[in-house]
């Protein structure tokens, strides 16, 4: 088959770029950290009355857990609980691990303007780990249709200083 | 002598297909404008914040679905028919798929526009994905089942011609639009698999209340099996138009026959594995296979940069054809001033920078800065909004005169068309790029927030409203002017014996130079199979085994 010296090349340099292109995702997760959601565990969405999400908040990991702060938040028609009716609030210099999950339909959780963005999927509970580096109020909002009032459901995350933290708000 | 002449048969249903095409281009596209108008706060009156999520379903089922299955459907009739120079085998079997898709059509559109009768309970504000828990009526999923079994009819027909064109040609090697043809719709069939089984095994049953839960994440992979793949059965035919026809419109020839075919075997091999990268954000399947589909995702654009270079080069075959010189100054040689030309290659440049933020999208751990924010939609109105649907407009000025041996009228029109868009798209789209870097979702009637603002990375946020906007309205005027056109040509055009010079020459370098594997058909279907097994076996295997229906969710209607 005859392939023109100019196609040949053009076919090497495309090759070299989506190499490269690979390679970016791959140094991201490996030097950076920077991670996608995986398959972490599935729940019943008919039976949450009996997991952690029964009490959604923000806990003190247990002792001997590689994270300081784990959050459950449900997702709900058309609300974040919690996020809505009051923000969810962590604080910085500490390992946080959000969990995720819905009893009706698909949502999204976007903390807007950072890569801290999942789909909320019934049955299944997304899980990531993160920290904030200092104390700032993000919005947080449903970035998945979920209804006729979907565009309402929005909330808030507040990090607020190590030091001004105040554990006896925890969920215990 | 025109295609209208030579193969009467096959120009009827090709422009009955086209027709419904053009039909579902102008409801779709006014549901687009009412929903531009609504989301930037322009015109929040015309519909209520509810009914945006109706409408939404209309434009992507419409536009999506309906009009490019239908174009697509007639484009493929031309070019099979005018490639192996003979018609259908059997004009009863070829009119049942077209009724079959139209039924299903007919079903799924009053699904959708029971939406906006009050108190209906026919609805379907599920948006094209569909995603359960939320259920439609069961005459949307019916509909969509019927639509996808006619174009699978439609495919065996064309087939079917093939089969028995070779029994008189057993030596040729396949004409390059019927090869371009056959090995669109066998990705078609190995995608479609996907979403066959989501409606036609869980949601029809689920919506008829013969099981009263689902597990949402099972029908959701199985749309994404379909659901990016999906997206090269739009693109593809366009690409069968810029090797096979755009050559011939900028005064040239094909560059390369055997790399155009190299290109659609790529796309059947690669296109299915790759719908895990529509899941990034999804828990519940694990990073590894995200990690495979990623690699395929990227692999494909190889093919897409081999056709830049094919088309490039044949372009400047065709310009300097015309006298065009040098490296670059050939390039004001091109029939700018023809609209079919002007709009495929105004699609081509526009597909460029839709391939540009589709590598964005296609790298995961980046992808999550924009997954679900307007950019999304940004994109995909460059890939299939621009290079698809502008391809479509402008090869319809060339096809619609051979199908009605009538020549095409206001020219004028017909030439700002392409232009326009061009420019509309410009305006709407670089606008929602931008507003998904600062956040703003997709799919929301009123991307305005109590408890928060947005803060623009470029630009301010009411700029962005405003390009969009505008864009948007400028792309309906654009729209208006196409079916005008093709309204006025088709019933009122001038009869003539020539329409258009519609003589396609061979490529410079034929299908003689072309290994003869690349006809193997069957080598190519069974490693597409393969590569489809590695990705989805064993995610779809554990997400069935704990329950077709569980982890279940109870049922939802919109």
């Amino acid at each position: 088959m005859h392939i023109h010296r100019f196609e040949r090349f053009w076919i090497g340099v495309s090759l070299v770029a989506i190499a490269i292109f690979i390679a970016t995702v791959v140094i991201g997760f490996s030097v950076y950290d920077l991670r996608v959601i995986g398959a972490e565990k599935t729940v019943d969405p008919q039976n949450l009355q009996e997991t952690k999400f029964a009490d959604p908040g923000v806990r003190k990991a247990e002792p001997g857990s590689e994270v300081d702060y784990e959050v459950y938040v449900m997702s709900r028609q058309f609300m974040f609980n919690p996020g809505t009716a009051e923000p969810i609030t962590v604080p910085t210099d500490a390992k946080i691990r959000f969990h995720i999950t819905s009893p009706d339909v698909l949502h999204g959780f976007e903390v807007v303007g950072t890569n801290l963005n999942t789909m909320v999927i019934p049955g299944q509970v997304a899980t990531f780990t993160t920290r904030f580096d200092t104390p700032k109020t993000y919005g947080l909002l449903c970035n998945e249709y979920c209804g006729a009032a979907h565009h309402v459901m929005e909330g808030r995350l507040k990090v607020v200083s190590k030091s001004q933290f105040n554990e006896k708000q925890l969920v215990q | 002598m025109t295609f209208i002449d030579n193969y009467p048969k096959s120009a009827k249903i090709a422009k009955a297909n086209f027709l419904v095409a053009f039909i579902a281009l102008a409801i779709g596209g006014l549901f687009g404008l009412i929903q531009a108008l609504h989301r930037t706060g322009w015109a929040r009156n015309i519909i209520s914040s509810a009914e945006y999520y109706t409408m939404l379903t209309g434009h992507g089922v419409l536009l999506a679905l309906v009009f490019t299955t239908f174009f697509i459907a007639g484009l493929f009739v031309w070019g099979v028919t005018r490639s192996l120079d003979r018609e259908p085998e059997n004009m009863a079997f070829s009119w049942s798929w077209f009724w079959i898709m139209l039924i299903g059509t007919l079903m799924a559109t009053v699904a959708i526009l029971g939406g906006f009768v009050e108190g209906s309970s026919i609805r379907a504000a599920v948006l094209y994905t569909f995603y359960p828990p939320m259920q439609a009526h069961p005459l949307f999923y019916i509909g969509a089942a019927l639509l996808i079994i006619g174009s699978w009819m439609a495919g065996a027909d064309w087939f079917r011609s093939y089969l028995a064109w070779r029994k008189e040609h057993p030596d040729e090697r396949i004409p390059l639009q019927t090869y371009m043809t056959l090995f669109t719709m066998l990705m078609w069939y190995v995608c479609t698999v996907g979403v066959a089984l989501e409606v036609v095994v869980l949601l029809i049953p689920w919506s008829l209340g013969w099981v009263n839960q689902i597990d949402p994440l099972l029908p959701r992979t199985l749309f994404w099996y379909f659901g990016h793949a999906v997206v090269y059965f739009w693109l593809l035919p366009a690409y069968f138009v810029w090797y096979s026809i755009l050559p011939k419109l900028s005064g040239g020839r094909l560059f390369s026959d055997s790399m155009a075919r190299i290109v659609f075997i790529i796309f059947l091999i690669l296109s299915t594995p790759v719908g895990y990268h529509h899941q990034y954000a999804d828990p519940g399947i694990t990073v590894g296979f995200k990690f495979y589909a990623m690699a395929t995702t990227l692999l494909l654009l190889l093919p897409s940069l081999l056709t830049l270079f094919t088309v490039v080069a044949s372009m400047e075959h065709g310009a300097k054809q015309r006298g065009g010189k040098g490296y670059f100054a050939w390039l004001g040689k091109l029939p700018w001033g023809e609209p079919a030309f002007a709009g495929c290659a105004l699609a081509g440049i526009m597909f460029a920078a839709g391939g540009f933020s589709g590598i964005i999208n296609a790298a995961m751990n980046i992808n999550i800065l924009v997954h679900n924010t307007i950019w999304v939609p940004g994109h995909f109105h460059l890939t299939v909004g621009t290079a698809v649907a502008l391809t479509f407009m402008a090869i319809s000025y060339w096809l619609v005169p051979q199908l009605t041996g009538r020549k095409l009228k206001n020219k004028t029109l017909a030439l700002i068309q392409p232009y326009l868009w061009f420019l509309g798209m410009t305006l709407m789209s670089n606008a929602m790029h931008r507003g998904g870097l600062a956040g703003i979702p997709r799919r929301t009637a009123e991307p305005n927030y109590s408890q928060f603002d947005f803060e623009a990375v470029f630009g301010t946020i009411s700029e962005i409203k405003w390009q969009i906007a505008i864009g948007g309205i400028l792309l309906t005027v654009s729209l208006v002017f196409f079916l005008w056109v093709i309204f006025n040509s088709w019933f009122r055009g001038e009869r003539a014996d020539k329409p258009v010079d519609d003589f396609i020459p061979a490529a410079l370098s034929g299908p003689e130079h072309a290994p003869k594997i690349l006809d193997n058909i069957k080598l190519w279907v069974l490693l597409a199979i393969a590569l489809v097994l590695i990705a989805y076996s064993v995610p779809l295997a554990e997400m069935v085994m704990d329950g077709l229906f569980s982890p279940g969710a109870p049922t939802i209607p919109v």
